[in-house]
């Protein structure tokens, strides 16, 4: 049990920066592989340690797997293994030399959407798992859809089981060809296509001799390539402070605790506050650590106004001139988590960052078809639904256009009788639909 | 200004570009992160605790409390359950951190609940560790808890790491991984019904380097067991135990005088330590980054009793 001195599956000890840190989704349909690309990465990055492979050899050996299944290093659960699907998301964390990563590691069931859409709400990049043989699913689409929506920019595509194909360059190019196209209709920065397997390692961390047709770069070197740190920061909006917590100073006065996102806010800055529209100065941030001139996007402060104004949680804070609109109405994209559909007329609870208040649905607008990305008329949205809808809330909210800022741009509905979360919001209508019959 | 915030930050020779904007590090993130938590179940929920149990995570949690609500008071009391095995390094270290902190402690013990029946002492050479669920449980009822707040990271299990940061316990305390509120964003929803409440774990995201780079960082205090030192052990079951009132030899085992430090502090009969000659934070940062053996599989018995232990634990109410 001693620490023995072989090589570091952390190799530097070092603390990485925010861009060197990419939090990433693996997306896509059942049974195309997702948890066994993930396992596979971990394992041939050198991520796992001796008794956790000893624990999942001895798993797959229990159920008749020859050698392991690398599926068990994120399928923890005992249903998951029982069942050989993944059902909630597993986390797990790793480290190269080039960068840190947060996995989200979701499940491919439609019944389980809202674990993929928890997943993907936090990710800089999804990692699309394909299954070569079969190409694209309409869960697959489905997945890229809300991962778009959701705000992902980047796509890096495994095209898997590329044993199973043959090591054939058209079924991969079929693959690329069809996400391609899909990436295109989603508005999607970026998107790079590998064939792998998963099962036998190719093309994962190290360059497979099966496929010579292909040039580009490996699963990893491709994640430690992609863009980071959009999630982050929240977007481009202008700075805003939610406020979480009122700190009374024992030597009088008092200060808003919350994170900041959309900009750096600054001492001096010129502020409003939402919805009273009062107005103020900043006169002070500062942490436990000490007083800072100014706040970057993603860091936890106390902001301290120059004026003696009502400022509660909820509020929101943001800078004269960038500040977002205030109202009770909402037309938003939603995703519907729920066996009971969503309608005009139903009650719910919204919390939209720090704030929780009422809220009434005025109409359903239309539903999302996955396959043809069209918005169609509908009056209801039902379990793992994606649609337009308006809401009125009791308190007006200053909220930005999701693609503006995720973080005032974003809601979930909450269920007044069971407390459940069944709905997550995003300000505005999807930017990825197409109207009707184009 | 650039140079200014960095310095304010405490970044350590990860200057910005000229003229770039500041950019916060990886531990600047998970502690704003860990901070929000806090806040948010603070805020959202009517009577909250912070489970304290002296080991390294609840000592960071400790801190982050504080850079979440100082120059305040904690919003919440500080919990610790007790079973009554424990190392003396750490109840000093847990008094001396509460009295620093001026907070209130709650100790709920697990040795009351046997002396009332709710549960039985394990078979001699047992552990007491598993019984911790009860005594948990009695005590949220007790108090009325609707959120405790804990120091469970992701990478620990493979059963956390299926985990939410907010992770709902319904009124027998259960936890139901197959039926998990979906948590998107940072949008953390804490509202329960009487009976029912929330496991609230701010350092979801961290894992074991993490903290030990965070502790280095902030000059966090820590019990000595984590430090290496000389003590008499016994190899059992593949692991090395502190020798102590409730951990004797037994026929056949010798005890060894060996220098180790401990890698999680807990119930101290199921809890092993580590051969290392590490003795100070620079020499343990080397080791866990070097490490071939996960955190709680060189020290944990009580996940080896089978291939879903910790699952089964959570079930049931466990941390």
């Amino acid at each position: 049990m001693a620490f023995s001195s072989a090589p570091s599956p952390v190799p530097s000890a070092g603390v990485a920066t925010g861009s060197d840190l990419l939090r990433f989704a693996a997306i896509g349909s059942v049974d195309d592989g997702k948890s066994t690309l993930i396992g596979r990465l971990l394992h041939d990055t050198k991520q796992l340690f001796d008794d956790q492979l000893e624990a999942i050899s001895v798993a797959s050996r229990r159920r008749g797997v020859d050698g392991i299944d690398l599926a068990y290093v994120t399928d923890g659960l005992r249903a998951e293994r029982e069942q050989g699907i993944t059902i909630d998301v597993a986390y797990r964390y790793a480290a190269t030399p080039h960068r840190k990563f947060v996995i989200a590691d979701c499940p491919g069931h439609v019944q389980y959407t809202r674990n993929m859409a928890t997943g993907a709400s936090t990710a800089d990049l999804a990692v699309v798992v394909v299954d070569a043989v079969s190409g694209l699913r309409e869960q697959t689409r489905r997945h890229c859809c809300i991962a778009a929506l959701l705000g992902v920019r980047h796509l890096l595509v495994a095209a898997n089981k590329m044993d199973l194909a043959g090591w054939d360059e058209l079924a991969f190019r079929a693959v690329a060809d069809d996400i391609g196209e899909l990436a295109r209709r989603l508005h999607v920065e970026s998107v790079v296509t590998v064939p792998v397997s998963a099962l036998h390692g190719d093309n994962v961390v190290d360059p497979s001799p099966n496929t010579p047709w292909y040039d580009g770069p490996t699963v990893l070197a491709a994640l430690e390539q992609a863009p980071a740190g959009a999630w982050a920061s929240g977007g481009g909006s202008g700075p805003r402070l939610p406020v979480q917590w009122v700190v009374r100073n024992p030597a009088g006065g008092r200060s808003y605790a919350g994170m900041v996102s959309g900009g750096t806010l600054r001492r001096g800055d010129e502020v409003v506050v939402l919805p009273g529209g009062q107005q103020s100065t900043v006169a002070d941030i500062r942490t436990f650590d000490g007083p800072l001139p100014e706040a970057p996007a993603s860091l936890s402060v106390n902001v301290s106004l120059a004026d003696d104004i009502d400022v509660a949680r909820g509020d929101l804070i943001a800078t004269v001139g960038s500040a977002p609109p205030t109202s009770p109405e909402l037309e938003a994209t939603v995703c519907w988590f729920s066996d009971r559909p969503i309608e005009a007329g139903q009650q719910f609870r919204v919390k939209h960052t720090t704030r929780v208040t009422p809220a009434r649905v005025v109409s359903v607008e239309s539903r999302l078809d996955v396959a043809s990305l069209e918005l169609r008329p509908s009056p209801h949205l039902a379990d793992n639904d994606i649609g337009v809808v308006r809401l009125v809330t009791a308190t007006p909210l200053a909220a930005d256009p999701y693609r503006v800022n995720r973080v005032t741009g974003s809601f979930v509905l909450i269920d007044e009788a069971t407390n459940a979360t069944v709905g997550a919001g995003m300000v505005g209508a999807p930017a990825i639909a197409e109207p009707r019959g184009s | 200004m650039t140079a200014t915030i960095d310095a304010a930050l405490g970044n350590e020779a990860t200057g910005s570009p000229a003229g770039g904007a500041p950019r916060p590090d990886h531990l600047h993130l998970l502690e704003a992160h860990a901070i929000f938590v806090m806040r948010e179940v603070a805020a959202e929920c009517e009577r909250p605790v912070l489970l304290f149990s002296g080991g390294k995570d609840s000592a960071v949690l400790t801190r982050l409390a504080e850079k979440a609500f100082r120059p305040g008071r904690f919003p919440f009391p500080m919990m610790h359950v007790d079973t009554g095995h424990n190392f003396p390094e750490v109840t000093d270290y847990r008094d001396r951190r509460v009295a620093e902190l001026d907070e209130e402690l709650l100790v709920a013990s697990v040795q009351e609940s046997i002396d009332a029946g709710r549960v039985a002492e394990p078979v001699a050479g047992g552990s007491r560790n598993r019984l911790q669920s009860v005594t948990l449980l009695d005590a949220i009822a007790e108090h009325g808890f609707d959120a405790c707040i804990g120091g469970a990271r992701r990478d620990e299990d493979k059963a956390r790491a299926k985990e939410r940061v907010l992770s709902f316990r319904d009124a027998f305390g259960q936890w139901d991984p197959r039926n998990q509120r979906p948590e998107l964003w940072h949008l953390y929803q804490g509202r329960v019904r009487p009976g029912e409440h929330l496991r609230a774990f701010p350092l979801s995201d961290w894992t074991e380097l993490d903290v030990w780079q965070y502790v280095r960082r902030e000059h966090i205090d820590l019990p000595s067991i984590y430090y290496a030192h000389r003590r008499p052990v016994v190899a059992r079951d593949g692991m090395l135990l502190a020798v102590s009132p409730w951990v004797a030899p037994t026929a056949g085992e010798e005890v060894e005088e060996a220098t180790v430090r401990f890698r999680t502090v807990g119930d101290a009969t199921c809890t092993g330590a580590v051969r290392s000659e590490a003795a100070d934070l620079e020499g343990i940062i080397a080791e866990v980054a070097a490490s071939t053996v996960s955190e709680r599989g060189a020290t944990r018995a009580d996940d080896k009793f089978s291939e879903t232990a910790m699952e089964d634990r959570k079930r049931e109410g466990y941390f």
